[in-house]
């Protein structure tokens, strides 16, 4: 039997024909990045190797790295080995990884979604041999509505919020969701403002997409010169203390997590909002389908009952341990923060 | 139902105790009469008979669903509420307005009237049910099949928001709703605005509740202020007797008087015409038993002589609450106290002592007297306090014993519900069966834990798992036995739902001793010395 075209290491998921590893989880020499978000993007590789569209949040999250742009649909070989990067849908700059050799196609998925957000390039899957996926949200309880209705219920809830002079806080992910809110709230609406980390991060995507242009949220706004604003900050940003002067707040978090009672009631915020940059149930099936992969590994999310799902519809389905974080829940935002 | 399960939507969505009365306030003012009886059933424990089980809700909703009965299994598991599950199963994406035509109390009658159909009848109209209705609907639904509706409205807050939208004081609500009534025959006017003299005869009065201590007892204050009696480890029940009236409710407003023929001499032994409050505990040698003596004359369907002998019990009061036909309630602790002490007290009616200290070393000593004469701990009731309705900071306060503990072996790990669902929160403990040098030594599980460490620790033992996860067995896996633990709980008794034969109550992780080797973990013989 040959040796497979990818394998897991202590170190991350390596191509041993190439050398090069793929989002690795510790630092090696030369790394090929899916997305950058903090825990497939991490510190101290010698060489990073992105799509073009994720090297300006790259560097401004890791600073002066060695890092290399790469467009979608280009292959590029890397000591024989022929990669292609391809948008993955999740976050601006997402890429689904393949790799190509001697006949063989393997797909890492990094994070992927189904659903076109209108900001990152709609995902373009592939077919391949073996597949590696997450599945942060491989079970059938979870289903996204489409996003419109989700982003109307929002304005519902904002406009509720500003009849009874409450101050609207969304908590959303830094990289990724915060945009998608800006790109599909209606800002006739009212005042949006924004955390200084997210401002920053779409200073770092400003080349790349264009906001609507919103106020970043400092100490020293008066909150009487935005009467019915709706405020996004990341999750770690409900510590906040120029909070309180943003008089009766109502809260709520924009995350798949969402979906479960027991998520928002943990998370103590009035709303959630079901809402999610990665791929639901059916998604991840339809995904799955069309790479008529022969061989399937879940690295992160519910990868035990998901490679069990797969198996059961007909699947050679299994999980490898990945570190990257099974959860959308402490991804990235924490680091972007600062 | 579809006023109601908007009603669960809005509710749900709030957060705010305010904002949940006002909302359940409008409710009660503009519902039918008849939905507003039974959302008031509802939330006070008195919803109908399950129609059906749960086994079968599963197995039709996994059908209805598509998916298999083990992945079902498992979303269950995660989601952590069956109702929940379901609604997210099974309802379609596309139906987002559909509630219910059908009024609260139909559905309730339906559900009623299902009780006795075919099992093809049930699944018929259970599953019609879930197709049709949209997310909220459909949980609502299911919720009011299975019961247990927690969804942040406690009874309290219910009696908050019928007050101010029947301007009725709460705490009028609160004794009117208490005691037998029946949905399906009382008027919202019977039930809340007429003062029947014959529902007035049998009913208890709401229970008062303590708050723990928080740190010491030294910050209530002035030592002359607290009374301090030892803390009974039993059924809390009140017992009335009133002209020919003799009940005994527990706490969960069950009526409980046949389950303690040997409580009944008690009426013949009252002269006046009383409302007690107080403890029923088991009784051995002349001390009070553990609470596992107790557990086996509960709910019980034939009381034989031999359990009679085997686990008897007594009225234990320590409080008054009506007197000759008049509520004491308002009057203060030591008036209340000076009137129950004049109660001819004999037999399995005895009276639960109090004394004032002088200082707060002398409750300290008390305290841990109470190993000696079998109680819990102590209790510690303002003087000058009234009998007041539910749970109010600062007049009660329960001041328990110093924890027991042993240090034990982690053997399972299970998967935390919801956001936590991917890590492994929910552990098992066990103890040597005999010394573990004997080859023979076994690991025999007495406790489940799950909360008690740092976040940090948590991550370390999340990676342990991950390369010394032994079989699986669904959620559920096997661990090697490596890591002790130390556990703190409040009590142990006999019980058959752990390997050991004996459980603890309130179980919890203290820390984690890496200092320790699993030799050196409890054995079983160290738990049941431990065994009041
Ligand atoms: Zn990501
Ligand atoms: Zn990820």
């Amino acid at each position: 039997m040959k040796p497979d075209l990818l394998s897991f290491t202590s170190k991350g998921i390596y191509c041993a024909a190439a050398d090069v590893y793929l989002d690795p989880w510790r630092p090696v020499d030369k790394a090929i990045i899916s997305h950058a978000h903090a825990d497939h993007s991490r510190y101290g590789n010698k060489k990073y190797i992105a799509h073009h569209h994720s090297v300006p949040v790259i560097k401004h999250r890791l600073g002066g790295v060695n890092i290399q742009g790469i467009s979608w649909n280009e292959p590029f070989s890397v000591n024989g080995v022929q990669f292609t990067l391809y948008p993955a849908g999740h976050i601006v700059g997402s890429s689904l990884i393949k790799v190509m050799h001697k006949g063989e196609i393997a797909l890492f998925t990094g994070d992927y979604k189904l659903e076109n957000d209108g900001l990152s390039t709609p995902l373009e899957m592939q077919r391949c041999h073996t597949l590696i996926t997450e599945c942060t949200f491989g079970l059938p309880i979870f289903r996204w509505k489409p996003q419109q209705e989700v982003f109307s219920e929002i304005e519902n809830w904002w406009s509720f919020n500003q009849q009874n002079s409450f101050t609207s806080v969304i908590y959303a992910y830094s990289l990724g969701k915060a945009q998608r809110l800006l790109h599909h709230l209606q800002s006739t609406h009212g005042p949006i403002l924004v955390h200084p980390a997210i401002a920053a991060v779409n200073e770092s995507l400003s080349t790349i997409v264009s906001f609507k242009s919103v106020q970043t949220l400092t100490a020293d706004i008066n909150p009487i010169d935005h009467p019915g604003a709706l405020l996004i900050l990341p999750p770690s940003g409900r510590e906040a203390k120029y909070l309180k002067k943003w008089g009766e707040l109502r809260t709520a978090s924009a995350s798949g997590w969402m979906a479960t009672r027991g998520n928002r009631r943990r998370r103590n915020v009035d709303r959630g909002f079901v809402i999610s940059d990665h791929c639901d149930f059916d998604a991840l099936n339809t995904c799955i389908k069309y790479s008529e992969a022969e061989k399937v590994i879940c690295t992160h999310g519910f990868t035990d009952i998901y490679s069990k799902y797969l198996r059961g519809i007909g699947f050679n389905a299994g999980t490898e341990h990945a570190e990257f974080e099974e959860e959308e829940v402490e991804n990235s935002t924490d680091l972007l923060v600062q | 139902m579809k006023d109601f399960s908007l009603l669960i939507q809005r509710l749900d969505q709030l957060t705010k105790t305010s904002e949940k009365v006002k909302v359940l306030s409008d409710y009660f003012k503009t519902a039918p009469q008849k939905d507003v009886v039974w959302a008031i059933a509802i939330w006070s424990h008195r919803r109908p008979k399950r129609p059906i089980s749960t086994t079968l809700l599963r197995e039709w909703a996994a059908e209805l669903a598509g998916v298999d009965q083990w992945l079902f299994e498992d979303s269950y598991h995660i989601v952590g509420d069956l109702a929940e599950t379901i609604a997210l199963l099974t309802c379609k994406k596309e139906v987002t307005i559909h509630h219910s035509k059908e009024s609260l109390s139909t559905i309730i009658e339906d559900l009623i009237a299902l009780k006795t159909q075919s099992e093809n009848q049930k699944k018929a109209y259970i599953t019609t049910k879930w197709a049709e209705l949209n997310y909220f609907g459909s949980f609502t639904f299911t919720k009011l099949l299975t019961g247990g509706f927690r969804i942040g409205i406690s009874q309290k807050l219910m009696t908050k928001a019928l007050e101010s939208a029947f301007d009725i004081p709460s705490d009028e609500i609160a004794y009117r709703l208490m005691g037998k009534w029946n949905p399906t025959e009382v008027t919202l006017k019977k039930l809340l605005f007429d003062n029947d003299p014959e529902a007035n005869q049998s009913r208890p009065y709401p229970f008062f509740l303590a708050y723990p201590v928080e740190n010491t007892p030294e910050d209530l204050g002035d030592i002359s202020q607290w009374s301090i009696e030892h803390k009974w480890d039993g059924i809390r029940a009140q017992l009335i007797k009133r002209n020919e009236t003799f009940a005994i409710w527990s706490r969960g407003e069950e009526l409980i008087t046949e389950q303690f023929p040997e409580l009944q001499s008690i009426k013949d032994q009252l002269k006046e015409d009383v409302v007690l409050d107080g403890e029923i505990i088991p009784i051995k040698d002349g001390l009070p038993d553990h609470f596992g003596t107790l557990q086996k004359r509960l709910n019980r369907k034939r009381i034989t002589n031999s359990l009679l002998e085997e686990a008897p019990v007594v009225f234990r009061a320590y409080d008054l609450l009506e007197y000759q036909g008049k509520d004491f309630r308002e009057q203060t602790y030591l008036e209340r106290r000076n009137c129950l002490e004049s109660i001819p007290f004999s037999g399995p009616l005895q009276l639960s002592k109090f004394k004032i200290f002088k200082n707060w070393q002398e409750v300290e000593d008390e305290r841990l007297r109470s190993k000696e004469v079998k109680s819990e701990g102590l209790m510690l009731k303002q003087i000058d306090s009234t009998y007041g309705v539910g749970r109010k900071k600062g007049d009660w306060f329960k001041y328990k014993n110093d924890p027991l503990n042993c240090d034990a072996i982690l053997t399972y790990v299970m998967r935390g519900h919801g956001r936590r669902s991917s890590l492994y929160t929910d552990f098992t403990f066990a103890l040597w069966d005999r010394d573990p040098k004997d080859p023979e030594a076994k690991l025999v599980t007495f406790a489940k834990a799950y909360s008690g460490l740092t976040d940090q620790e948590f991550k370390e033992i999340n990676r342990w798992i991950r390369s010394n996860a032994l079989e699986k067995f669904g959620p559920v896996r096997a661990v090697k036995p490596e890591l002790v633990f130390e556990i703190a709980f409040e009590g142990v008794a006999p019980s058959s739902r752990h390997k050991s034969g004996y459980a603890t109550r309130f179980p919890r992780i203290v820390r984690w001793r890496k200092d320790k080797k699993i030799d050196e973990a409890n054995r079983l013989e160290d738990l049941k010395n431990l065994v009041r």
